[in-house]
């Protein structure tokens, strides 16, 4: 069901991953990124999948949680898988018509298809152990020298705050409304495509007018308190770089710097 | 009278091996007679509206059964009969949220459609069901969301009331309506019950609303059932239902006071017109002997 997305959802902790600084985690995450698409062979792949399996560990989040975050792209990874499977070029072990499987076609599947899980899981888990109110902190921080050339960073960052802290509530509502059709016999599982689609009105249109509400509601909240943008305006929570982020940014680095080198420079 | 609905056993654990895991309901057991209007009452989070969702299938059980006039309403093999949810008929909390057609008769037509009835069938049915809710004709072909709140409730409550339910459950029906809207809507649902002899059920967390209608009570307390029984009974524990964090009606803690101040009244009344047969009573019996003046003021 919808609530089965995991995606995006925050996890609160007391571990060290999550008390580490949102701005720190996003550098992190990015370098990780990059890291991932410069990993070559196993032995760099191996890295990576050990640094990430630490980083689930210490953070305490169940691990049967990180595999659920993989589900709604499991469509991604077998379509990616198969092309991959199919289409490389190379030594043929296995031939059937039109199909062929070769040597390098295992390989490249494979590297693709851990490349997209590593990723997936590696940013869930920025999103898992981060509170969206810190990611977004962090966000107009990082982004606050943009300032400078007039770019709405405050407003950005303020925008997708809202939106963040509103996909639960969505979810929520959506799944409120859908129980209340179901009780009067609606029915979104069986039928063909353009039936199930028909099936979706009766959910769409109070979600969307729902929606609309509440940001009306929202709108009015935040002028009542005399909201208006960025300027002059001060933080409860000060962001701070402690020596636990220095030290996180240190291990992770030398990590991925091996791992940029040994994939790149040796091919492993 | 017989039992309706049988719950046996009912557990209901939500988030199972998250770190939000929490159960909602545990072990409950119950039955529901046929044709009685019981009152659900409870706090917040009591499991009240997780109890509700299982009686017509919505939910499925962690452990245990919901049976409807003897047979399970989630069969062996996992499966829910959809026409479970047309004999049950569950009326969300805020359901005016729920309109999405163009006109009023379009959306209450929705459940009696899913129904696979007739459009003759529908009309039909779509009358009776306005005409039941006091909507008016004349508001039929009108677009839904031109309405106030509490005729857009209403019209919710139609939608349901359309697929002719034997069991009516209404979660929260008068929530945020000022007591004239929440007098009628009671008004509304006492008819229905009245008209087709449908058992009735009734969430709520105040218990003014429920107590002055319902046959039975049941409250339910930290996902069990604390009690089920006659209003009368319910109220004559009313010291153990304001421990256990329920608000008692204002006339029951104005007798509870009475009675701690040392005038012998049965605190267990829940109207005006039992509160005054109470004090009749409690004045011919004492006669001279207690304050009457202070009963008097206090009411």
């Amino acid at each position: 069901m919808l609530k089965d997305v995991t995606i995006g959802q925050f996890f609160p902790g007391k571990s060290i991953i999550h008390r580490l600084d949102p701005r720190v985690k996003l550098v992190l995450i990015l370098a990780l990124i990059i890291a991932l698409f410069l990993a070559e062979g196993v032995v760099s792949y191996a890295l990576m999948i050990g640094f990430l399996l630490v980083i689930i560990k210490v953070s305490g989040i169940p691990f049967r949680m990180v595999v659920k975050g993989l589900k709604p792209i499991l469509f991604i990874i077998c379509f990616t898988a198969v092309l991959n499977l199919f289409y490389t070029p190379g030594e043929y072990i296995w031939q059937y018509g039109f199909l062929h499987i070769s040597r390098e076609g295992i390989f490249v599947a494979v590297k693709m298809v851990l490349r997209i899980m590593l990723l997936i899981i590696g940013t869930s888990m920025l999103t898992y152990t981060t509170s969206p109110i810190q990611l977004t902190d962090g966000l107009e921080r990082l982004l606050s020298p943009l300032k400078r050339f007039h770019a709405p960073v405050h407003e950005l960052s303020m925008m997708m705050s809202i939106a963040l802290r509103f996909i639960p509530t969505l979810i929520e509502e959506t799944e409120k409304i859908m129980s209340a059709q179901k009780a009067r016999g609606a029915d979104f599982e069986t039928g063909g495509i353009i039936q199930r689609a028909k099936a979706l009105i009766p959910i769409l249109v109070p979600l969307f007018i729902s929606a609309f509400r509440r940001a009306d509601e929202l709108a009015v909240a935040m002028e009542c308190r005399l909201y208006r943008g960025d300027v002059g305006r001060t933080r409860m929570k000060q962001l701070k770089i402690t020596p636990l982020d220095c030290a996180a940014i240190a291990v992770s680095f030398s990590i991925f710097l091996t791992v940029a080198v040994l994939g790149q420079a040796f091919g492993l | 009278m017989s039992a309706i609905l049988e719950v046996r056993d009912l557990t209901h654990v939500y988030g199972a091996g998250t770190p939000f895991e929490r159960t909602a309901l545990d072990r409950v057991s119950l039955s529901i007679e046929k044709g009685e209007i019981l009152g659900v009452i409870g706090h917040t989070g009591s499991g009240k509206s997780t109890l509700i969702q299982h009686l017509n299938g919505l939910l499925r059980p962690s452990a245990g059964e919901v049976l409807l006039n003897g047979k399970p309403v989630w069969d062996e093999k996992g499966k829910c009969d959809r026409s479970v949810r047309f004999r049950v008929g569950l009326v969300f909390q805020y359901p005016e949220y729920q309109l999405f057609e163009e006109t009023i008769a379009k959306d209450i037509a929705f459940g009696p459609k899913n129904m696979g009835l007739s459009d003759q069938e529908t009309a039909e049915r779509v009358r009776e069901a306005m005409a039941f809710v006091g909507l008016g004709a004349g508001l039929a072909e009108k677009s839904p969301f031109a309405l106030s709140g509490g005729q857009k409730r209403r019209v919710a409550i139609a939608g349901v009331i359309a697929m002719r339910p034997e069991v009516l459950v209404l979660d929260e029906p008068t929530a945020g309506l000022d007591p004239a809207g929440r007098n009628e809507i009671l008004y509304e649902i006492r008819q229905y019950h009245e008209e087709t002899g449908a058992t009735v059920l009734i969430v709520s967390h105040s218990m003014e609303d429920t107590a002055r209608m319902a046959d039975r009570m049941l409250v339910m307390n930290q996902a069990k059932v604390m009690l089920l029984d006659k209003p009368e009974a319910v109220f004559a524990q009313a010291e153990e239902l304001t421990a256990a964090g329920l608000d008692v009606p204002e006339i029951t803690k104005v007798f509870m006071e009475l009675r701690r101040r040392g005038i012998p009244v049965n605190p267990a009344v829940f109207t005006v017109e039992q509160a005054a047969a109470e004090l009749r009573r409690v004045k011919q019996a004492g006669r001279g002997s207690e304050p009457d003046g202070e009963v008097k003021k206090e009411c």
